[in-house]
Order: structure tokens, then sequence, then C-alpha cells
């Protein structure tokens, strides 16, 4: 009776799920195959991932299933752990930037006043250089690790994180039952999670999806870059990057890892579009 | 016409203010480097003798806020100073690659916003319809796509397949303005591919939200076809949200300059910067960072001036 | 039908124009709906969709030149038939049977291109909130032409200086200047006469009359109807004139047909339906307002008494109250008049505590109440509890009926477990709601059920004094009968004194101890209910009194009759 019966709401998700349209359960299933991928990949790859197997560039092959890289690495096997390694990094991005963003955005619209005023202004500054630019400014000053990566990435994603979660907490903030709660005497921490974030969280969670998405395209973009994801971590963007040259040759090995990222943004775009109109319990029109 | 002078310049004002602080962070940034760039520069071996002359020649022994406002001043006068890497000066370098990149986005731009303006009208017009659809489909997976995915595409099917268009895009001062238009056509495709989706989903959205609205049943009340509903009824009052969406856009259009560039070897500004970075050249980086923020803080003043002056009630006081 | 014609209006002046149109013998029928329809597919979160029927095969007929009133309370489905007459519904609203015949032709069967050349030309739309109705991005004046314009019925001049004849007759000031304004830049009540206009400037056969006067406050929503009245009455055009009001649509219509859940109750003309009703549902309607409450007679002790108080918005820069100083003794009820902008939910706020105010005092039970919510001791804000307008947003939507009632329980009293359930099981007792209902979230509840739970809740804190703002004004009539009948019964019972704030004058009488009269963030008027309500009265308590609608044709005529003869004679 304390929680918001979450039983019940994944129980109705459930259902509705089976209802749900062909591009959701598409969706659905590459997010699935995606993460079964991430789990079990030294199960799945032929070679280990950093493992110089033959000669650079080799075609596909049976021995070979994509060919080899620039270095003579399984383009398979990279692939695999690619998986792993890419979305192992956006999500603990992610997840650390909606740790820092929606506390900071409930914070602002529970006490508005100054907090919410010094949070804002801060917000405004650090949204008016452009992300990737930033990035690339922080990452120039910090080096290319990947715990630096992510801090930088999380920390300036969380702006985003922030201005959503305090536009619509202040939206819930002023209702009638958040200040029915605090004529009651209810300290700031009952409001923000009792209160407010049951209430914002359908919300929270589609925009987790769509800040996962960038996270792991900036990512990606970064790594492609080369000041990403450093070698000899088997990564996407930077896989795209080694094998460039490729393409000119009519070959479209170098469009897989690509592919495989966009497929994934493809699908939790369709997973994120069905659940929040379902969330929103509307018919447009 | 008195305060909507005022709001507009509260809005200037807060974005001198955004740029003034974000220069101090670029700055500020530096200082926050392990060391200082002189460590940096000559690493670990460098005697401590060395490292002192190079501090003095670039001058790190003055006080932070000292070097911070002569940092300013220099680059308020357009002097970026000198390249770490090879010794050159910043704003050679950064000029005739300002103009490629500038030339790049307002091509992209070109090509996606009426493009874009278009079908997310036709989008809202025919909403819930096959077209809507087609068009939700196609939108969602370019936005889905990174940008050198797409980038790869275009290359594989229009210069490596057809061959019809240059791969990479090798300009110089000397090039002339046919040939720089067609090396520069795979990235600007590239380019509005991307941003066009977003605008084009950004601006029906925001026309159809203003459908839900109740003058626009009373236009229909009216006995109104719905084209003239949409046009008349809803278009006006959806410019201010369009006009947004499309600043924004371009604002986002110079992130996505920088992967475009480095996947064509664009001579501009963006690869300027992943260069740099790749060296830790940072007063390049400094430098480069600085323009972009500018171009970006300009931008999004222009959007919220725009939505000011589209607003009526601002327009019309009491 | 046709042979029972009374002039209702007979003793109003008429234009010789209308008189004509107005003879017996002219009279034929406009408007004939036939077993009509309508249906609407609802999507209730965590279920699959489904499909309602809104509207059961209701039929009615209106004759050129003539006024019906569609009554009902909320889900009735007299707007939905009131667009039906345009072939117009609403998203996800179906017609899906009868027909609607419109000068003798059916107008569902005339197609899209058929309809469009008819709405905005033959019939013609007023809708309930002008201010949400108008483009905020045109001028008045060429909203106000628009659909004359479109359907090519005279050119461009000619059709304004119909528009602004019509300002005129509609009692707009500057008619001449204030179709170039823009929407925001006029008031409520103008806008609702300029969209009267807009719906005349066709000089259409029939129009919608949605809900016209209810956002308005009663002084204003007195002259709008006079206005809305005298336009029809003089241009002679057909209305079918929509309201939840019984005693408005009195003062407008020839007959009245009472709808309830989508079917037809009663229907009569104006005068049969409102002294002799036939029907339960009727009679209820018209005696709503009947509630028996005696004037207390006890021990005074005062438990809330606010001194000098004064409070604003942004730093004392816009005053929202001035020196207010009110009294209210254990276990009676004040009640606060005022329409909006009186001030009288800023002096909730102040005394609950949201806002400080910037001068003057609170003493509650005895004791002087700190200014500031954060100051104020548990003791103290369990004593005083709130009761809000809109019972929707009064209450998370995430919570259920049992965790709402019972968090006062566990948060004042420290009461869990089966303690806890057994307390809000008496609570929903109380509150005439069965057990079952307590495991329900506030969506699964009607109007009337939610707010009886945040009576209940508030009641479950054991409070000396509840501030009930506007409680029953989002409230369907009978609904809010039965509302205040609890209230004063459980107020009887716990003995716990009440605030009650309200812009609704008949509530007032119904239930108040005393009152006091809020204008422009003074109190004007103060004291029992027999002294506020007995003459003399002051100007503006005057107009008040005089601008609520009373159960009875003919109303409007007197008072605005009584009013002019009063200013002619000031």
């Amino acid at each position: 009776m304390t929680l918001l019966q979450p039983s019940g709401f994944i129980r109705t998700g459930a259902r509705k799920f089976a209802s749900a349209p062909l591009s959701a359960k598409f969706g659905m299933a590459v997010i699935i195959l995606y993460v079964l991928t991430a789990v079990f990949a030294p199960h799945l790859a032929p070679y280990s991932e950093a493992e110089i197997v033959s000669a650079p560039f080799d075609p596909w092959s049976a021995q070979f299933l994509l060919g080899t890289d620039n270095l003579g690495r399984d383009m398979f096997t990279r692939l695999v752990f690619g998986a792993r390694n890419t979305l192992g990094i956006a999500l603990m991005t992610t997840i650390l930037a909606f740790s820092i963003g929606c506390s900071a955005g409930l914070a602002a619209a529970t006490f508005g006043g100054w907090t919410d005023q010094l949070l804002s202004r801060l917000v405004d500054v650090l949204m008016a250089i452009p992300q990737l630019i930033f990035a690339l400014l922080l990452l120039s000053i910090f080096g290319t690790s990947i715990p630096t990566l992510i801090i930088v990435i999380a920390i300036l994603d969380s702006t985003r994180v922030f201005r959503l979660t305090r536009a619509i907490g202040m939206n819930i903030a002023v209702l009638d039952y958040v200040e029915a709660a605090r004529l009651r005497g209810e300290g700031p921490i009952w409001i923000m999670t009792r209160e407010i974030l049951p209430n914002i969280a359908p919300t929270l969670i589609a925009e987790f999806g769509l800040r996962f998405c960038f996270v792991f395209l900036l990512i990606s973009g970064l790594s492609f870059l080369g000041l990403g994801i450093q070698p000899p971590t088997a990564d996407w963007g930077s896989m795209v990057r080694d094998s460039a040259t490729l393409i000119t040759y009519g070959d479209i090995t170098p469009l897989l890892p690509a592919g495989a990222i966009a497929l994934l943004a493809v699908a939790i775009n369709l997973v994120v579009d069905w659940f929040l109109h379902w969330a929103s319990g509307l018919k447009e029109d | 016409m008195k305060p909507i002078a005022k709001i507009i310049g509260q809005r200037v004002a807060f974005g001198a203010l955004t740029l003034w602080i974000v220069s101090l962070i670029i700055f500020a940034g530096v200082q926050l480097l392990p060391g200082d760039i002189a460590t940096e520069l000559l690493g670990q071996s460098a005697t401590p003798e060395t490292v002192a002359a190079l501090r003095k020649s670039l001058g790190l022994d003055v006080p932070a806020y000292l070097r911070y406002f002569d940092w300013l001043s220099s680059m308020l006068h357009g002097n970026f100073g000198t390249a770490l890497s090879n010794g050159r000066d910043i704003a050679e370098l950064i000029k005739p690659r300002l103009y490629n990149t500038l030339l790049l986005a307002a091509s992209a731009a070109a090509i996606s916003v009426p493009l874009a303006l278009v079908g997310g009208i036709v989008a809202a017009l025919y909403r819930n319809t096959f077209v809507d659809r087609a068009i939700n489909v196609v939108t969602l997976a370019s936005i889905s796509f990174p940008e050198f995915f797409v980038a790869y595409i275009l290359i594989l099917f229009l210069a490596v397949h057809a061959g019809i268009l240059p791969s990479l895009s090798d300009v110089d001062s000397t090039t002339s303005v046919l040939d720089r238009l067609i090396a520069m056509a795979l990235p600007a495709l590239t380019l509005a591919v991307v941003v066009m989706a977003h605008m084009l989903r950004m601006t029906r959205t925001s026309i159809i939200n203003l459908l839900g609205n109740q003058y626009i049943e009373t236009a229909r009340l009216k006995g109104l076809p719905e084209w003239r509903v949409l046009v008349r009824h809803a278009l006006p009052n959806a410019l201010a949200p369009i006009a947004t969406v499309i600043v924004l856009n371009l604002a986002y259009l110079i992130t996505g300059v920088v992967v475009v560039e480095v996947v064509f070897v664009y001579p501009g500004l963006g690869q300027l910067i992943v260069d740099s970075v790749q060296k830790r050249d940072i007063p390049v980086v400094q430098a480069c960072s600085l323009i972009f923020a500018a171009t970006y803080i300009l931008l999004n003043l222009t959007s919220d001036v725009l939505s000011i002056v589209m607003n009526p009630r601002l327009m019309h006081p009491k | 039908m046709s042979e029972k014609v009374v002039y209702l209006h007979g003793d109003a002046p008429m234009g010789e124009a209308c008189s004509k149109d107005r003879s017996p013998g002219d009279q034929d029928t406009l408007l004939n709906i036939r077993d009509l329809r309508i249906e609407a597919t609802v999507y209730p979160p965590g279920e699959n969709p489904k499909d309602i029927i809104l509207v059961h095969d209701v039929s009615l007929t209106l004759k050129r030149g003539r006024v019906l009133g569609l009554i009902g309370e909320s889900g009735a489905g007299k707007s939905t038939i009131g667009l039906a007459s345009m072939g117009y519904a609403r998203g996800g609203v179906r017609i899906t049977g009868g027909e609607v015949m419109l000068n003798d032709r059916d107008i569902l069967k005339s197609g899209k291109v058929g309809l469009r050349s008819l709405r905005g030309r033959e019939i013609c739309y007023v809708a309930q909130s002008a201010a949400a109705a108008f483009n905020p991005a045109h001028r008045l004046m060429d909203q106000v032409v628009e659909a004359a314009l479109f359907h090519a019925m005279g050119a461009r001049t000619e059709i304004e200086k119909r528009a602004i004849a019509l300002f005129k007759k509609l009692g707009l000031p500057y008619p001449e200047n204030i179709g170039k304004r823009f929407p925001h830049q006029v008031s409520g009540g103008q806008l609702q006469r300029i969209m009267t206009a807009m719906a005349l400037c066709s000089e259409p056969d029939l129009i919608v009359f949605d809900e016209p006067t209810t956002a308005l406050d009663v002084t204003t929503q007195i002259e709008v109807l006079a206005a809305i009245r005298d336009a029809i009455r003089d241009t002679g055009v057909a209305a079918l004139y929509i309201s939840h009001d019984l005693a408005v649509v009195a003062q407008v219509a020839d007959e009245i047909m009472v709808l309830r859940h989508g079917r037809l109750v009663e229907q009569g003309i104006t005068q049969q339906v409102i002294n002799q009703p036939l029907e339960q549902y009727t009679r209820a309607l018209v005696s709503v307002h009947h509630i028996d409450h005696e004037e207390r007679d006890r021990a005074k002790a005062s438990v809330l008494s606010v001194e000098g108080l004064t409070a604003g918005y942004g730093d004392g820069a816009v005053k929202v109250l001035c020196d207010v100083t009110l009294n209210l003794n254990k276990g009676e009820t004040l009640a606060v008049v005022g329409e909006s902008g009186s001030g009288k939910s800023t002096l909730a706020r102040v005394i609950t505590g949201l806002l400080p105010p910037s001068g003057g005092g609170i003493q509650f039970d005895g004791r002087p109440l700190p200014r500031l919510l954060a100051e104020r001791s548990k003791e103290d804000l369990r004593k005083l509890q709130m009761i809000f307008q809109t019972a929707d947003i009064a209450m998370n939507p995430r919570q259920t009926v049992a965790k709402i009632i019972g968090r006062p329980l566990e948060f004042y009293f420290g009461i869990r477990g089966a303690e806890r359930d057994r307390r809000v099981f008496e609570l929903l007792e109380k509150i005439e709601m069965g057990q079952d209902l307590a495991n329900r979230y506030p969506a699964e509840l009607s109007g009337g059920q939610k707010q009886r739970v945040c009576i209940a809740r508030a009641l479950a804190a054991k409070p000396k004094l509840i501030i009930c703002d506007e409680v029953t004004s989002a409230l369907d009539p009978l609904v809010a009968n039965g509302i205040l009948k609890l209230l004063l019964s459980l107020q009887n019972d716990e003995g716990v004194a009440l605030l009650f704030i309200t812009h609704d004058l008949a509530t007032v009488k119904s239930i108040a101890d005393s009152i006091a009269v809020m204008y422009r963030g003074e109190v004007v008027r103060y004291g029992t209910k027999a002294e506020v309500l007995s003459p003399p009265f002051d100007p503006y308590t005057e107009l008040l009194l005089s601008s609520v609608p009373e159960m009875e044709v003919g109303w409007l005529d007197k008072a605005i009759a009584s009013r002019r003869m009063e200013s002619a004679g000031n």
C-alpha cells in the first residue's frame, strides 16, 4: 500500500504491450536481442576482443564471418563485443545523467525560489555551449579515458534531464494535491518522491529512452572522431572509423557497425513512441 | 511598443552575459589541467628550467585573472594567438575554415528548411493517414541514424555506385564556385537529411498541438475548409514555435557539421577542432569553442527575439 | 405544440421587423432532429477502448425565430446535441443515427462540402469561453466578418458596417473601433458579446449558444445575458440555448428541454417547466438551492480571527488584500463571497500560510498563528484543514482512496496498519461512501465522490477549522447540493468551523451563519447572515444580490428594469 502498486502498473503495461502495434514489438525484439548479445558477448564471439587473427582487411569468409579490420582483428567478434562496450558505457552515462538531472530538477520544482533560480541559471549557461563542442573542449582538457567520458557526457546531458524534470515537475508542483501535502506539513523528500515523482515517472521513462539514444549516438560520434572510447576496446563508432576506407571500394563492412547503431536507435525510438502514446492515454484527433 | 523593447533588451543583455560566462568557462577549463600547458607540452622528462622558460614565453607566470582579461581582449580584437602545434596564427588558421563551415551549414539549411516546412504542414494536414505515417517512419529513422551512417550510405550510392558526386570534399581558396558546390553536395545533403527530420517532426507537432485549441473549432464551425483553417488560423499561431524549431535546428547543424566534415575531409572549423583536440592544441580548441558557442548563443537569441516579436500579446499590449 | 405559442416577453419593447417575424401564422419548422444517436469511443486508462452512447435517440423541433433551451448536468449530452445540429462532432465522437433536418433537408446527408456551406451561413455557434474561441493572432473585426465574407454574403465594407451595428446593439463600448483590437485586449464579458455579434453577422437562421455566460461573473453575466436576449429578440433569429443553469435558461428560452445521461427527461413551455415540472428530476433541478439552515445561536467563542490583514504578490507591488478584518466562531460557518479578483482565494492562501501577509495578524484557536507555513507547528497544521475547488487535482492520481484518507491519520496521529484501515472505513461511512471504494484510484470516482474523499481527508485530521475554497463550483447543482448537506451535517456532528469561500450567493444563503462580501481586496460588508442579507445595502452588495438569476420567468426583465430606474434616479 505504501508503493504505487508497481505490479499493477507492470501488469497493465504487459497487457497493453500485447496489443501494441507491430513497430513497438519489433523495437522491443531488437532491444532484447542487443541486450542478450551484450550480456553473452564472450560466449557468442569466436575470438577474443583485441586478438589479431589474420592479415588486415580480410574479406568475408567462413572463418571470419565479416572479414577482419585494419589490424587484422575479427570483425564479427568486435561487433559482438561492441554491443557490450558501447551499450554499457552509454547506459552508465545515461543513468548518471538521470541521477543528477532528476534530483536537481525535482529540487528546483519542489523548492522553487532561489534554489530554482540558481540551478536554472547554471543550466542555462551550460546549455549555451553546443553539447558536442563542450564535450570536445572538456575531453581535450581531461583526456579521453572511459571514466572521464562518462562523467563529462553525463554532466552535459544532465542539463537536458534537469530542464525536462523541472518543467514537468513544476506542472505537478502547482497542483492542489501537492499544495495539500505542503499544508499537511509533509517534508520536501515526501513531496518529491511520493507526490511529484510517481506522476512524472512515465514521461521520465520515455525521456530515459530518448536520452539513452542521444548519449549513445553522441558517444558513437565521439568514438568515430577518435575522441571517445579508445582502442583496443571494441566500439562501433571507432570500428566505422577504422574500416571507413573500405566503403570507397564498395565494401559495406563499415556500414555494419554504423547500421548496428542506427538499428538500436530506431528500435528505442519506436518503443518510446508507443510508450508515450500509451502512457498519455490519449488518442489524437 | 515600450515593453517589447524592454523584453528584447533583456534577452540581448542576457545573451551577452551568457557569452561572457562561457568565455570564462572556456578559459577556466584550461586552468583545471593537471599541471599546466607547459608541462603538458614538454612531457614528463622536461627539466624544471625548460618548463619555466616555456611558462614565461607563454605568459603563464602572470596571475590567472590578468591572463584572462588579456586573452579576452585579444579575442575581442580578433587576435586568437598562435597554435601550439605548429606555431601558426590562429586567426589565419580559422578564417578560411569558418567561411567553409558557414557555407556548408547555409547550403544544408537552404535544402532542409523549405522541405521540412512543407513536409511538416503536409503531415499535419494529412495527419493519421498513410502519408503522415510514411513521413513519420522515414523521419524517425533519419533522426535515429548517426550522421556518419547517413554519410556513408550516401557515399556508397551516390559516389561509389553511381559515381556522380565526389566522396571527398577537398576545397581550397582556389576552387571555383561550381566545383565548390559539387564538392559540398554530399556533406550538405547529409546534414540536410539529419536536420530536416527533426525540423519536420517538430513543425508537425507544433501545428497539431494548436489544432486542439478552441479557436480552431470556431473556424471549422464557420464553414471554412480544412486548408483555410490550417493556413489562416493554425499557421499564424504556429509561426513562433516553428521559427524556434528552425533556429534550434540551425544551432544543431553546428554540432552535426563536426562529424560530417571529418567524414568528407572537408576543411572546415569542425575538422580543425577535432584535429586540435587530438593534438591537445588547447588555444585552437579554445578559439574554435568560443566561435561555436557564440554562433549558438546568437541563434538562440534570434529564436527568443522572433518568438517575442510574433506574440500578439506582446506586440499589442493592452 | 405550435398552437401553444405564448409570448413570454410580450411586455418588453420589440422592433417592428421582428414582431412581423414572430407572428404566429408565419411560423414554420426550422430545425427538426429525429432520433439522434451519438456515440463516442473512450479510452479508459489500462483498459481496452470501448464505445459508449452519448445521446440516445433524442428528437426535437425548433420553429423559426424561437428559442429552445437545452438544460442538463455535465454528461447530459446537451453540447453534443448542439454541435450535432451543425453536423459537427468533436474528436472521437460520431453521429451514428437519426436525421437533422435544417430548412427541410437532412444536413447529415449533405456531405463535407454541403455542411461547410451551411455552417457560418445558415447556422452559427457561440462558444462557452470566448477567450479561447477567438484566434489570438487576428484582430477581432477580421474574425467577426470572416464567415460572412467567406460565404460571399456581401462586400467587406458592408459586412463591417453590419458588424458595427451589431456591436452597438450588444452594448459594446466604442463599437466603431473595438473591432481593431486583439482578443486579449478586451474583457471576457465583451468578448462574449463580440462572439454573439460574430454569429449574428452572417444573418443566420439559427444560432447555437453553448453556455455563453457560464464562465462569467454574476454581475457580468446579467448584462451579457440581457444583451444576448435582446439581440435574439430583435433580429428574430432562432436559437438553441444550452446551459446547466435552469434559472439562466428560463430568462431566454421559449421552451425548455431537460436532458439527463443523453436522454430526454421533460420538454415544455418555459413557464410550465419552471412552475409545474412534471418529472422528479426536473423538480429537483428547480428546487436545487433550497437547503434549510437555521442560523445558530451558541456560545460565541472565536476560533479564527484576522485583523488588518494585507497581502500582495511581487514584494507588495500588486495588492490583493487590503486591511481585512474578520472573525469566525467555533462550530460556525463564515461565508466569504466575491467575484473573481475580489481577493477571496488570496485570503484563504494567507490564512493557510501559503502566502505570507505583508501586514496584520491571524489568531487561531486562541493563539497567534505564525505568518509562514514553515513556522507553524504540526498541531496548528492539523487543526486547520483545507478543501479545494477542483477535487480532480486535489488528490494524487497515483494514490488510492485509502492511502489519501489514511495519510493524515498516519502523519498526525501515527496510526498505522489495521487500526488505520478501520478508521479509513469509518471516515468513508461518514461521507456516505462504501468500503469497497477504498482501493479505487481518484480517476475511477465521480465528481461528487472525489469531493467527498477530500472532505474525508480533511476530517481525518480532526480539525477545528476547514477552509472550503469554492468546493461546489465545479460540480453539477444536484451533486453540489449533496456536498453542502454533507458538510452541514458533519459540522453538526464534529463541531468544526467552516470558512466557506464562494462566488455563489445561493450557496451562501443556504449554509452561512455569517457573511463577508469582498470586492477588490476589501471587505465591503460583514455581519450575520440576517444583517448582510437585509436592506439597506451598500451599492456592491445590492448589485451582487440583484445579479443572481432567480428561478422565475421574467426575472431578467425586472432586474434590468429596476437597475435602469436606479441609474436614472441617480
